[in-house]
């Protein structure tokens, strides 16, 4: 159907819409996150969802403890070598379709902590990240963009045809493995399924 | 239905310094007629033993205050054991100091307790000018004074807010206290630039001057928020579900309380009158008269009035400091940012932040960064008697007493 005979319907109250895109509406305006705060960015992780920045206008204000429950897991804060574990167990906890937020500058690089002998590199080493927001810690508003940048991104995801979401393909994986407290460090020290770093030619 | 709570003589409570200095609450809620629900302390795991449970709550646990774990062990519905663990948002604070500058690692202090960056900053700033001896102009005094008085405010607001969503109120007191808290961030913004990581104080004063009309939007903020404060007050503090909940919970002794090293509003809710705004008398805390309010039984609820009662002493502060403030610098001329070498030697330097004493232990060997790096955090010091206070109670009442410690891991595991 094209474009002109839409318009004309919705003009005589017939709304038609292709299944993809009404399944997609219903998802993206109720995104419910993991409430799981990290550090400092779980604080502004909270203001957002309270009075002035009310996060409930995009639908994403049902925090949900279990991760069996939840949509979107908000990485807000420093991940630890000893925490990194319990963050990916969380991940595979999750039922898909799931998306991942990496909130703040230590949850996208280690941030100021980077140096640290005890602080994750970023998050996206171990599960997949869908959008990264800057900012030590990041306004309220920054994670509200995020939320509608995320929103765009389950828009244009596809149910039918070979260029279908990830998740409708059973041999793509949506567990990762979880990361072990080795001798020195963590094992093993990145995914390779999910990054991969660039390789610089000098 | 009778009420556990004893109406003790309230002056058998503790040493009453100045004579004036005195306050407490008895009247307020405790012998209003309300009643509460009579507690019985249970005999537990008494030949039992195979039927014990041992529950991992946390890390990721909404009730405790980021990644914190609680290993219980439970009798039916009873505490029998519980260990913290902690360690799960090490950051290696100390060790990057370490190998940082003395100015560098000031922006680190902010991430301790990220609730009260402000009052982090200046500790450190107190204890670096202790290192260097450096001399802090009047006008910067007062500033953080300012600041770190708004920051207890806030803090004090969200740990209201906080400690009624364990209790199951989910939301509306912590809208309330976040709606609140957005405008003392307000205000910070205005004069630093960052909402939580202020990076403000500097050794010998302050970054930068207040900006245009800081001290009229200040003094706007700080006239509004007794209203609010009346509002909470009404909403909470005589509500007979915070009072069962919290009256007789939780119950810490002061013996306890001053051998473990408990500070803050932890140790005055045990009756102890120790605040270190009066003992030390730093910054310009001598200049303003306010009361240090006192507990008497050492319960949630002591904690939680406590809290309540300093918020209107800190506004008492704040209303004529904020007419006082005179003009002037705000950094000590002599203070050198670059190049900042203190001479071999070791100082301590002290605040009463809003969760306690928050102190940092310097030494230096007169290189540019500290040899070594120390921080007294009172929220670690203040959690390691969570189980003496926990045991024989409810896996409910367990979180409810940990929402009342006031803690922020940032600073427990640092």
């Amino acid at each position: 159907m094209d474009d002109g005979l839409r318009n004309e319907l919705s003009k005589q109250g017939v709304v038609v819409v292709k299944l993809e895109e009404l399944y997609n509406w219903g998802r993206k305006n109720s995104v419910w996150p993991l409430s799981f705060g990290l550090a400092c960015c779980a604080i502004e992780m909270m203001a957002a969802s309270m009075a002035r920045y009310d996060l409930a206008r995009f639908g994403a204000e049902v925090f949900r403890p279990s991760p069996r429950q939840a949509d979107l897991m908000i990485v807000a804060g420093t991940v630890t070598k000893k925490m990194a574990p319990q963050v990916v167990r969380l991940y595979n906890q999750m039922p898909e379709p799931k998306y991942v937020i990496a909130m703040g500058a230590c949850a996208i690089s280690g941030g100021p902590f980077k140096q640290g002998y005890n602080v994750l590199k970023g998050i996206d080493r171990y599960i997949p990240v869908d959008v990264h927001i800057p900012g030590c810690p990041p306004r309220p508003e920054a994670l509200i963009h995020a939320f509608m940048t995320l929103q765009r991104k389950i828009d244009a995801q596809k149910v039918f045809g070979p260029d279908r979401a990830h998740y409708f393909d059973a041999s793509k994986p949506s567990e990762f493995p979880v990361p072990l407290f080795g001798e020195h460090d963590l094992v093993p020290p990145k995914n390779p399924n999910v990054w991969e770093p660039a390789v610089v030619v000098r | 239905m009778t009420a556990p709570v004893d109406t003790s003589d309230p002056k058998q409570l503790g040493a009453d310094t100045d004579g004036t200095q005195f306050m407490t609450f008895h009247d307020l809620a405790y012998d209003a007629g309300k009643t509460v629900f009579q507690r019985k302390a249970q005999p537990v795991g008494q030949g039992r033993e195979g039927e014990l449970l041992e529950v991992a709550m946390g890390p990721q646990h909404p009730s405790t205050h980021g990644v914190f774990r609680m290993d219980v062990v439970l009798d039916g519905e009873t505490v029998v054991k519980l260990k913290p663990v902690f360690g799960y948002l090490h950051r290696n604070h100390e060790k990057i100091a370490e190998n940082t500058s003395y100015l560098g690692s000031m922006p680190y202090t902010d991430r301790l307790d990220y609730f009260c960056s402000l009052t982090n900053n200046w500790a450190y700033a107190l204890s670096v000018e202790k290192l260097a001896g450096l001399q802090v102009p009047e006008r910067a005094e007062y500033i953080r004074l300012i600041t770190a008085e708004l920051t207890r405010v806030l803090n004090h607001t969200c740990l209201a807010g906080f400690l009624l969503q364990d209790m199951g109120a989910l939301g509306t007191p912590l809208m309330y206290a976040f709606r609140e808290r957005e405008k003392i961030l307000d205000l910070i913004e205005s004069l630093t630039g960052a909402r939580m990581m202020c990076n403000y104080m500097r050794f010998g004063g302050c970054r930068c001057d207040l900006p245009a009309g800081w001290l009229d939007e200040a003094k706007k903020v700080v006239a509004e928020y007794p209203k609010f404060l009346d509002e909470f007050d009404a909403l909470l503090s005589g509500n007979e579900i915070l009072m069962a909940r919290t009256q007789g919970v939780g119950k810490l002794s002061a013996e306890l309380a001053i051998s473990a090293g408990i500070t803050g509003p932890m140790l005055r809710a045990s009756g102890v009158d120790y605040d270190l705004r009066k003992v030390d008398n730093y910054g310009l805390y001598s200049r303003y008269p306010f009361r240090v309010p006192l507990g008497s039984h050492g319960d949630v609820y002591d904690r939680y009035m406590i809290r309540m009662l300093e918020m209107r002493e800190s506004l008492k502060i704040l209303e004529p400091a904020l007419k006082d403030i005179p003009e002037g610098p705000v950094v000590d001329p002599k203070a050198k940012l670059r190049g900042f070498r203190p001479k071999p030697g070791e100082a301590y330097g002290r605040i009463e932040s809003p969760k306690g004493e928050l102190g940092f232990y310097l030494i230096s060997d007169g290189s540019p960064n500290p040899y070594r790096y120390r921080v007294r955090p009172p929220s670690l010091i203040n959690l390691t008697i969570l189980e003496d206070m926990c045991l024989g109670q409810t896996v409910a009442d367990a979180i409810v007493t940990l929402g009342s410690v006031d803690i922020v891991l940032g600073e427990v595991d640092r």
